[in-house]
């Protein structure tokens, strides 16, 4: 008997309890409805459990007022705020430290992974030395060195050494530098930068495709500089040219004035990129090993520097290997910078632990700071993916 | 960070599993009699309130406060394991059952005895918040400290009292919000800050204890203001009456004893004594301590072995201590103080 198509096979009667699609079926919805037993089970057995110990409970507290001082806050923040607001200081707070830990360590780490694999014995055995002392103290003990190293080796307020003609003043209270007066033109001049942005951006396709036709290299470099300092500046000039300045000024216990950058944003930075950093090392040297080595010689053939091969023929081919762990160390970042709590930086563990305490609405808290890092992390992994798609090796 | 999450996570399952239930009166206590150990939740360490010496035994006011508790149930003032928790652990641990008393310098509060599913039963220190500064600064008075940097504790009333008394003053600060009680005395000592906020008890612990050489003990005062009332209280979960009315008389009974001039010394002398209340407060009399629900000679073991809180008070904070705090108001109310503990009888 000749092969019929698998599709048209008769099926055999059998009893429906040895039929095994009915069998998947039946196990898959036992399965499901456990689940949704057990989630029902705990969520009420949690609410009955918090009523009888007469807890409160519920969302209501974030509109109350908060009460309590926070001493970094991006945004307009007084004890007479809601604990939402405190919530959200934090929020921002954390944001902050971990964009700019992202950009900082990417930096750094590329400068050294690069280095470790430079021909030069001293430069390689020094970034080596870097990743390894990094690599291998917890970051717990790296910030507990460099917040001391501030509040410990700088003078107080009103010894500050004061720096380029007494307008920036360092001290352990942080470093006050002047910036200029609120003014309404500042709005205009951001506008003016982001127009900048775009305009660089489109000049640089534009002179990628001349290049690519006729040859000619375009300096986009300067012109993008020239476009994106130029653009607000001329708007700034056309609002009056707006120049009072805030100075720093010791008044009192401390400086009034100006601006200031804290010392426990800058420890908890500082260890944050310097830890982070000997990873990314790691992790872009082992993205360029991964790469043949006909491609560096290559570039060489080509009369190449070796400047030019790295950044033209061996970092974009490594990117494939090296953006996927890289996700990770940013997700570790961002929720690395949670130990920020010990050094006092206030960032969203801070708030909300402050809120547990003073509310006693331990559950509620916990599941908004789970919430914010879930959706932080997420948007880091989505935004990494799409990345990774784009610079993934197209087939055609 | 670790720790408390670690004690918050517990708290939540606590709260899923539900043992930690409050279903029956005399739970608790059954519990701490069939484990025949007190579970004592004490602070990370006051000089003087609680902390734990060279050999690990822990000392001081509060706990003191704890031994007479396990002194009046089991007849022994040693049988206590001590949990040290920071201020954020130490209202889950006791909601999860991870420990029957929290003697932790808590303040007494309307929000803590009633949402959070607590008691408070009683006051054994009267606190208030004060602000400890370096002499050098150059400030008399908390009205002077406008624009100050403060160094505080997170997640207590000390850091809305703080936030309060500026606001209402008129006032700004910078606070500088540090989880760990050494690193916040570590910033503050450093210059971090220019002033330490806590409850003036603590201050008094911090200068006599933790002052860095090469500065001493009189480069620092506290200053005059108090600016809260800070009456700290034993805790203990909401749902046992009888366990929480033997933590409450435990302390009374300290100063009952206090008030009629027993002490561990005289204790077995006062046995003979003629005195109709000293014989009721001994169980010479009996009928107190089966009221209660505890032995007869219940208080009678609390002096004997703890003292009265005379006594306690001068060995751990008062002028026999580093700390050398006056009575203030933690003098009997015979005395001018507050401290008043209602009649055993």
């Amino acid at each position: 008997m000749a092969v019929e198509s698998l599709g048209s096979v008769p099926r055999v009667k059998v009893a429906p309890w040895n039929d095994p699609v009915i069998r998947g079926w039946v196990f898959q919805i036992v399965v499901v409805g456990l689940v949704g037993f057990l989630a029902w089970y705990l969520v009420s057995n949690t609410i009955e459990n918090l009523q009888r110990q007469k807890i409160a409970s519920g969302f209501h507290y974030l509109e109350r007022e908060a009460g309590f001082e926070i001493g970094d806050t991006m945004i307009e923040y007084s004890p007479a705020s809601t604990y939402a607001r405190a919530i959200w200081v934090g929020i921002l707070n954390t944001l902050r430290v971990a964009v700019l830990g992202i950009l900082l360590s990417t930096l750094l780490g590329t400068v050294i992974g690069v280095g470790r694999l430079s021909p030069n014995w001293l430069l390689s055995r020094i970034c080596g030395w870097y990743v390894e002392a990094f690599r291998n103290v917890p970051l717990l003990l790296w910030l507990f060195l460099f917040y001391k190293l501030i509040s410990e080796a700088f003078p107080g307020p009103r010894q500050a050494i004061s720096m380029l003609w007494n307008s920036v003043f360092l001290s352990n209270r942080g470093v006050y530098f002047p910036v200029p007066m609120a003014d309404p033109i500042h709005k205009w001049m951001g506008v003016a930068f982001l127009i900048g942005i775009a305009g660089t951006w489109m000049l640089a396709r534009w002179g990628r495709k001349r290049q690519e036709t006729t040859g000619q290299p375009f300096p986009i470099i300067s012109a993008g500089l020239g476009i994106l300092i130029g653009l607000p500046a001329l708007v700034w000039l056309a609002g009056g040219a707006p120049h009072h300045m805030s100075w720093p000024e010791l008044k009192g216990f401390n400086f009034t004035g100006g601006t200031v950058i804290q010392p426990e944003f800058t420890a908890l930075l500082v260890g944050l990129v310097l830890y982070t950093s000997a990873f990314v090392a790691e992790i872009v040297r082992s993205g360029i090993l991964a790469l043949h080595k006909g491609q560096s010689e290559a570039a060489a053939a080509l009369g190449l520097s070796r400047g030019q091969s790295m950044r033209l023929v061996l970092l974009p081919q490594a990117l494939r290997v090296i953006v996927p762990p890289m996700t990770s160390q940013y997700l570790n970042i961002t929720k690395n910078s949670s130990l920020a709590i010990a050094i006092g930086y206030p960032d969203l563990v801070a708030s909300i632990n402050v809120t547990i305490n003073q509310t006693g609405q331990a559950i509620e808290n916990i599941l908004i700071i789970m919430a914010a890092y879930l959706s932080v992390s997420l948007s880091i992994s989505a935004f990494m993916n799409w990345y990774n798609k784009r610079i993934a090796l197209r087939e055609r | 960070m670790r720790n408390r999450f670690v004690a918050t996570a517990a708290g939540l399952v606590a709260a899923f599993l539900g043992f930690s239930g409050t279903a029956h009166a005399g739970k608790d206590l059954d519990a701490v009699k069939s484990r025949g150990t007190l579970n004592c939740g004490v602070g990370i360490g006051t000089a003087g309130f609680m902390l734990a010496d060279s050999q690990g035994k822990w000392k001081g006011l509060s706990v003191d406060v704890c031994r007479a508790v396990s002194a009046a149930i089991f007849g022994d003032s040693e049988k206590v394991r001590y949990v040290p928790l920071t201020s954020q652990q130490r209202f889950t641990a006791v909601q999860s059952s991870e420990v029957d008393i929290v003697m932790g310098n808590a303040t007494y509060t309307l929000t803590r005895d009633t949402a959070l599913g607590l008691d408070f039963t009683g006051v054994y220190y009267y606190d208030g918040q004060g602000f400890l500064v370096p002499k050098k600064l150059g400030v008399k008075n908390a009205k002077e400290l406008n624009g100050a940097t403060v160094c505080v504790a997170p997640g207590t009333t000390t850091e809305l009292n703080l936030a309060d008394y500026f606001r209402a003053n008129k006032m700004t600060f910078k606070p500088v919000v540090i989880e760990k009680v050494d690193e916040i005395r570590s910033a503050f000592f450093s210059g971090r800050c220019d002033v330490y906020t806590t409850d003036a008890s603590s201050l008094a612990a911090t200068r006599a204890a933790n002052v860095p050489p090469p500065q001493t003990f009189d480069d620092y005062m506290i200053l005059p203001e108090i600016i809260s009332k800070e009456p700290l209280g034993p805790v203990v979960r909401h749902g046992d009456n009888q366990f929480a009315d033997i933590v409450r008389w435990a302390l009374y009974a300290m100063l009952e004893a206090e008030e009629y001039g027993i002490t561990s010394k005289n204790v077995d002398e006062m046995l003979k004594s003629d005195n109709p209340a000293i014989k009721r407060i001994l169980g010479v009399t009996p009928g107190m301590g089966k009221a209660l629900g505890v032995d007869e000679k219940w208080v009678y073991n609390i002096v004997k072995q703890v003292g009265n809180y005379g006594e306690s008070f001068d060995r751990n904070v008062g002028m026999g201590s580093p700390l050398k705090i006056p009575r203030g108001q933690n003098a009997l109310w015979t005395q001018g103080g507050l401290q008043y503990a209602p009649p055993i009888r």
